[in-house]
């Protein structure tokens, strides 16, 4: 063994090691941002959809962020059935109220299905069920679909940004942030 | 199944299921260096060090690129050097890298040259690294044309057709290595396949085996010296360092290696963020059009000898004349005759031949970059044919050297 | 030190290669041309007809060019050219129709970006001005803007004209709006998201189809006016977005400032950019081809201040690990 390693720390080896090793998190850093979802992905985060020409209990399909979003108006009976905890899932509009969430199952991201006679959700890869309000009825989502982002414009929704309704779903727990 | 012992820590755990003791004797702290080197031996660590961070920066663009001739030069162009975070970074370094892995081959390249490291037992380490030299140009070759700007489409263009062989006309060539009857989608693709995949993975093995071809003869030292490795690693082992001819690869060699490293770092980046336009020429910053030839089309400076060395002659004379050139270099330690194995100044005539030869390339390299007309086709002509001289003569100097 | 030697002639044979296949070869392959400072007085248009040795274009030249000297030194009345500019406007307007091949650029901040004597020049003979009249061998009447002399006939009023857009065309211009206005009616900017009708408006696909019809058909628009650019011009104007880094700095200035300097026989008229005018293009091209260029000019000096102290550490290393060994 060379005479001058023997039994004795090489501090220059580690300071020069310790040096190194700062010179590669900055390299890890800017890796890390080249993952970073680029500006353009995040600009196109905008859908600007129409509620006036929605029918009662008919499911519209729309698309936000590359994922579908379920509109589906309430008819009046629907609604005298809706309870006061659930009609918080809602949004009012020109004394009509409609569903508006995310269509990816919160179980595992299945699009569940509509069944306008049973006024149901289901959702085929594991089962789990949703009612009218897309609150969750039969297990193993851990609940209800999620609402997105949305902002009232007249009778237009803008998803992706945010209005007083949508930070109150938020703030009473009726969603989670998406 | 063979007896294993309950091990006492980590590390004796790992020697008994892969012999890790045994590795790190025989690949560092007993790995034998002779002294007498200078800083031209670490060019081999460099060139690995390189080809790391190309590697590198190339998963990063890669993950952005897109191998399609509607979408390829703006996925570089904007994507890569706009959106992308650090993307701009990536790409500079990649391309001075790329830029820079040649010149520090070529000086690697003349070192041994200049030593005679590729004779008496090291005939091997030359034949893999010049196998080496081939498999970077492929790569640089086949990575230039992805960005698809007006070089990467006229480059593709003019060196798929040397391929027809001049006057065989061997046009379903082309077009069989094109897969189409001009540089166009399926050429893009095969080539991002080349440069992605196949060509990096024959690297990696060449690199593999151009260390296993070191490890027996050893490197070579300023003198070419031969002298008894075991005496002198015994005389190390027992503490004399300083008699001692050799010193362990790890950590004295490495040492070394490493602050050399470190200084050509500070070249490289200096590069990349203040000096890269010499390695990324404004031509290709023209998206790729197929009705339009620029008005100079020259390959990247590396190639620009060999370049030099087909265009003064006539069609097929001069695809003899490329084709010899590739593989010349190859038959090196066969042309030269002389057992000595000592640097150029000590071996007589190969003195000049060693100096002539360099400043030969250098002449086509320059010649290769110029227009061919007037007085630099005639300083090309003069060159090119010196370089043919210049191996013709090789056996003859090299026969009649006096044995040292 | 033998090292020191050795490390000198591979640092020298480096560095003779470097100029050898840059600095050298590129002074032989691009012939270096001078600009004229951005002063528009027919000097550049003069020497050139003279180099051609073509009398009658030399006299040509110089009468323009001394005709414009001349309404130069008038003193325009702003109020009087606002009612002659409303000439202009008909076709100078947002929303212009294509007139033969061209759509007539924006004027709103003319007076900030262009130059006196040019925009007297081009009032008078556009063909002239721009030194492009060897396109118009039937003379200026055939150029787009031709019928311009019929409407501001005497010196005076291209004078007034000219003073009214100095005074209320002008004013605080980004250089997106200088580049619009001085090449954007003919070279688009994709990474600037224009075409040749400005920005590229926001679309929606349609969710049934997946198609997006108003991009399409905007798209198609856009199809029709470059052909129609590309059969008035000879070809399409090339996109802009990365020429800051396809040609140098010097050769664009020389380009715009005189296209013919550069490339003769072209048919991109002159733009007129004054120095202010020039900033701001070059920055807007600066902004979209070199978009990274701050980040790193400050990215540089740490990475570089990184390696000058690890190799500093990495040679102690090394000092440490060869003590006893020499």
């Amino acid at each position: 063994m060379a005479n001058n390693t023997k039994g004795r720390r090489d501090f220059m080896g580690m300071a020069l090691g310790g040096f190194t090793a700062l010179g590669g998190i900055g390299a890890l850093y800017a890796m890390k941002r080249s993952w970073d979802p680029l500006p353009s992905v995040k600009a196109a985060g905008f859908t600007t959809i129409d509620l006036a020409p929605a029918q009662d209990n008919v499911l519209v399909t729309e698309k936000w962020r590359g994922k579908p979003i379920f509109i589906l108006k309430q008819s009046k009976e629907m609604i005298a059935k809706v309870s006061p905890e659930a009609k918080k899932r809602l949004i009012a509009m020109n004394g009509s109220y409609y569903m508006v969430a995310v269509g990816l199952c919160t179980h595992l991201g299945c699009i569940p299905g509509y069944d306008a006679t049973d006024e149901s959700f289901l959702c085929a890869c594991h089962g789990g069920m949703y009612d009218s309000t897309a609150d969750v009825t039969k297990a193993p989502p851990p609940r209800g679909l999620d609402i997105p982002p949305f902002k009232i414009d007249g009778t237009k929704l803008v998803l992706g940004e945010t209005g007083p309704e949508y930070e109150q779903m938020l703030a009473d727990g009726t969603t989670m942030p998406v | 199944m063979a007896h294993f012992e309950k091990a006492n820590s980590i590390g004796e755990w790992m020697d008994q299921r892969l012999a890790v003791n045994t590795l790190k004797k025989v690949m560092q702290t007993e790995y034998w260096i002779p002294k007498n080197i200078n800083f031209l031996w670490a060019m081999g660590m460099v060139l690995a060090a390189t080809f790391g961070i190309l590697l590198i920066s190339g998963i990063f663009l890669l993950m952005y690129y897109q191998p399609n001739v509607n979408t390829a030069f703006d996925s570089v162009n904007y994507t890569i050097m706009s959106e992308v975070g650090y993307g701009w970074l990536w790409r500079h370094v990649h391309g001075v890298g790329a830029s820079l892995v040649f010149l520090i081959i070529y000086i690697h390249m003349f070192t041994g040259i200049y030593y005679g490291s590729y004779k008496k037992g090291r005939e091997l380490i030359w034949l893999s690294g010049m196998g080496l030299f081939v498999a970077f140009s492929a790569e640089a070759f086949s990575g230039y044309m992805l960005p698809w700007g007006q070089m990467s489409y006229w480059a593709g263009m003019v060196i798929t057709n040397l391929f027809s062989g001049g006057g065989l006309h061997a046009d379903f060539l082309v077009e069989w290595i094109r897969g189409d009857y001009v540089p166009g989608q399926a050429f893009l693709n095969r080539f991002f396949m080349l440069h992605v995949l196949l060509v990096p993975l024959a690297i990696i093995g060449l690199i593999v085996l151009h260390f296993g071809t070191l490890r027996i003869p050893h490197v070579n030292n300023q003198d070419g010296e031969e002298f008894d490795y075991p005496e002198a690693a015994e005389l190390y082992k027992a503490g004399k360092v300083k008699e001692s001819k050799v010193i362990p690869f790890s950590p004295v060699f490495l040492s070394k290696d490493v602050f050399v490293m470190g200084v050509y770092f500070i070249f490289f980046f200096y590069l990349v963020f203040y000096h890269f336009e010499f390695a990324m020429d404004p031509v290709n910053f023209d998206p790729a059009d197929g009705l339009k030839t620029p008005a100079h089309i020259y390959p990247e400076w590396y190639f620009l000898w060999s370049y030099e060395v087909l265009r003064p002659f006539s069609t097929n004379v001069g695809l003899i004349a490329f084709a010899t050139a590739q593989v010349i270099f190859f038959t090196l330690p066969f042309l030269d005759r002389s057992p000595n194995v000592a640097p150029a100044s000590r071996r007589g005539a190969f003195k000049f031949w060693f100096w002539a030869m360099l400043i030969d390339v250098l002449v086509l390299t320059f010649m290769g970059k110029l227009p061919p007309a007037g007085i630099w086709s005639t300083i090309g002509l003069v060159a090119a044919l010196t370089f043919f001289a210049l191996w013709i003569a090789l056996p003859i100097i090299t026969s009649r050297e006096k044995k040292l | 030190m033998k090292e020191l030697k050795i490390f000198g002639i591979v640092a020298i044979f480096t560095l003779v290669l470097y100029w050898g296949v840059e600095p050298f070869a590129h002074s032989q392959m691009h012939k270096h041309i001078e600009g004229h400072g951005l002063v528009y007085d027919g000097t550049a248009d003069i020497e050139e007809a003279e180099a051609s040795k073509n009398e009658e274009k030399v006299k040509a030249k110089k009468a323009f060019w001394a005709d414009v000297k001349k309404i130069a030194t008038l003193k325009g009345d702003a109020t009087a050219g606002e009612a002659t500019f409303a000439m202009c406007a008909g076709c100078h307007m947002d929303g212009a129709a294509n007139m033969g091949g061209v759509t007539p650029p924006s004027l709103n901040h003319a007076g900030a970006i262009y130059d006196k004597n040019f925009l007297i020049a081009l009032i008078k003979d556009p063909a002239m001005a721009t030194n492009v009249d060897h396109k118009y061998p039937d003379g200026t009447m055939t150029h787009p803007m031709g019928s311009v002399s019929a409407m501001v006939s005497t010196p005076q009023d291209i004078a007034n004209v000219v003073a009214y857009i100095k005074a209320k065309k002008a004013g605080e211009v980004t250089p997106k709006e200088a580049f619009t206005e001085a090449c954007g009616r003919c070279h688009a900017m994709r990474y600037g998201k224009m075409t040749q009708f400005g920005d590229i408006p926001k679309t929606k696909s349609n969710i049934a189809t997946g198609k997006d019809v108003e991009a399409i058909k905007y798209q198609a628009k856009v199809a029709v006016e470059q052909a129609s650019l590309a059969t008035y011009l000879g070809k399409l104007p090339p996109d802009l977005s990365i020429i800051i880094r396809a040609r140098s700095e010097h050769f664009l200035h020389t380009f715009i400032e005189n296209p013919q300097s550069e490339l003769a026989g072209t048919a991109m008229p002159r733009t007129g950019l004054d120095k202010e005018g020039m900033e701001k293009v070059f920055t807007y091209l600066e902004e979209t081809g070199d978009p990274s260029k701050a980040l790193r000019e400050e990215t540089g000096p740490k990475v570089l201040l990184f390696f000058l102290i690890f190799t500093a550490l990495a040679f102690l290393w090394k000092k440490s690990m060869w003590k006893g060994h020499h």
